[in-house]
């Protein structure tokens, strides 16, 4: 039963997307299109495939910025949180930093960091992709951590247990699914934020500097395979924080 | 120090919650009762009476706006870091990432006693409450009752000499309620603990207790103290003459106790 349902989910959405690039292709070739213009999925895949270990290296040098900045992000976030949670001044004092961080385009200070930590270094884009991740994971961590039942909190008082014992024990083990979720979000915006930040200069490799380049040098069908491997790379990040969700989840036998 | 020293002593206690708008919330009115070592005693009366508040200040959850709750001879916030009591709610509260021998084991965890210890105090209270078999499984993979008898467990764990109770048996139905009352009184009778019982079941309280104490509301305060003394409590009791006249005592001392047009609200009369 469950298999046919899982079987059913995942046919709907490959079915659509085979039709689409068979329309695609359609479309392209019966009316002749420019490749500067729309180049056809078959011209895509060839140049994918021809330039493919060029994409890997270049996906990975992104890859590892953005994992870098993932991890960073994510701990700072949850650290921040956990601070927040216990002392109410401080996330009263963070609420307009957190807001400003959410709204203005973080990749926006891309050339500033170039400029303080020297052209060659990733390090502006793997912070880049740190902060971009830090607000969700604050915010999610911080709403997990206050999910906490009265019930279980009088357990807690009446043990006596000490912050520290209540942190460990009820507050973070109740907040992992939050945390998680964060988790989720912020990985594809790790992976956005570290190609984005390419694009604004910084050493000459990863896959934004190659669908730039591609496109600057007139290899349009050639940007396409590169912004292929970065939507690629883009859900790997994805699928597999979405993958530590599902089995963190059904190993915790539900609420 | 006698034999007999008292588990828990009230004294004019008062319990004035302040609202949000400024006013004012009183609670519970010049309070004072005593609970003898070992001794069942149920608070009963309809919502509003404060029988929860009372066993909230005895656990120190709240504090007492004014007079004194001494448990064995201790402050109540001694007492509670003490570790003195063990206490349950209306809701389980299990921990539901936590398996149920590790929801269990939780208090003594927090108290650093040894993953041995630990083990075989489990062990113990599983055999208990009859769960044996689902030391592996989560929360959520039990019944309502299961989940009430884990909890139970739980508040026993480190052995207290008192058990505080707020309706513990409150969402469960009437079959399953009967026969957690019957495992209550069987566990009762091997730890000797003593138990304040928040209930507001007449028969639940009449089956139970050795003293039901009968509260009324607004402000909350003691009305009546009526003794209950069965040689046993088993089945056999619940159909007993000597246990209808204990149900008519508990009812007409809580009709007695409001306003007789309007009749006490939130009492199960089953």
């Amino acid at each position: 039963m469950r298999g046919a349902t899982t079987a059913r989910t995942m046919l709907a959405p490959a079915v659509l997307g085979v039709v689409a690039i068979a329309l695609w292709q359609l479309l392209v070739v019966a009316f002749d299109v420019a490749p500067f213009l729309v180049p056809s999925p078959s011209g895509i895949a060839d140049a994918f495939a021809r330039s493919l270990s060029h994409i890997v290296d270049a996906a990975r040098v992104t890859g590892l910025n953005a994992l870098i900045g993932l991890v960073m992000g994510a701990l700072t976030g949850i650290l921040v949180a956990i601070l927040a949670n216990a002392l109410r001044v401080m996330s009263q004092m963070l609420a307009p930093l957190v807001a400003a961080l959410a709204v203005i385009p973080i990749v926006a200070l891309a050339p500033v960091f170039y400029a303080m930590f020297g052209a060659a270094a990733h390090t502006g884009r793997q912070i880049i992709a740190a902060i971009a991740v830090f607000v969700p994971m604050y915010l999610n961590t911080l709403n997990g951590l206050r999910q906490v039942e009265p019930v279980h909190r009088d357990l807690m008082r009446s043990y006596a247990a000490t912050a520290e014992q209540a942190n460990r024990l009820l507050l973070l083990p109740g907040a992992v699914p939050y945390v998680l979720n964060g988790l989720k979000i912020g990985s594809s915006l790790a992976v956005i934020s570290a190609l984005i930040a390419e694009y604004f200069g910084g050493p000459a490799n990863g896959l934004g500097k190659a669908i730039t380049s591609a496109a600057a040098g007139s290899n349009y069908t050639g940007a396409w395979a590169y912004v292929l491997g970065a939507v690629l790379l883009g859900a790997l990040f994805y699928g597999v924080t979405a993958g530590i969700e599902a089995w963190a989840l059904r190993r915790r036998g539900g609420s | 120090m006698s034999a007999t020293r008292a588990a828990v002593t009230i004294s004019g206690v008062d319990k004035v919650f302040r609202t949000r708008k400024g006013g004012e919330v009183h609670a519970l009115s010049d309070v004072s009762l005593e609970v003898a070592a070992g001794e069942f005693v149920s608070l009963i009366g309809p919502s509003g009476c404060g029988k929860s508040t009372l066993m909230r200040l005895v656990a120190d959850l709240d504090p007492v706006t004014s007079g004194t709750i001494e448990v064995f001879g201790k402050s109540v916030e001694q007492a509670r870091k003490d570790q003195d009591y063990g206490i349950a709610f209306q809701q389980a509260g299990l921990l539901p990432w936590r398996t149920v021998r590790a929801n269990i084991e939780l208090p003594l965890e927090i108290h650093g006693v040894e993953a041995r210890a630990r083990r075989e105090r489990s062990d113990e209270l599983l055999a208990l409450i009859g769960l044996e078999d689902f030391a592996d499984h989560h929360p959520d993979q039990l019944s309502g009752g299961m989940k009430q008898r884990v909890a139970i467990a739980r508040s026993m764990a480190e052995r207290p000499r008192l058990l505080l109770m707020d309706e513990p048996f409150g969402a469960l139905d009437e079959m399953t309620r009967e026969h957690m009352q019957n495992e209550l009184v069987a566990l009762c009778q091997e730890t000797g603990a003593a138990v304040i019982f928040v209930t507001h079941s007449i028969p639940e309280a009449v089956f139970l207790s050795d003293r039901v104490v009968v509260m009324s509301p607004r402000p909350g305060r003691i009305t009546d103290v009526i003794d209950l003394s069965f040689s046993s409590r088993d089945e056999e009791l619940r159909e007993d003459a000597a246990f209808y006249e204990g149900v008519t005592a508990v009812r007409s001392a809580l009709h007695g106790g409001a306003d007789a047009s309007s009749g006490p609200r939130g009492v199960e009369n089953r």
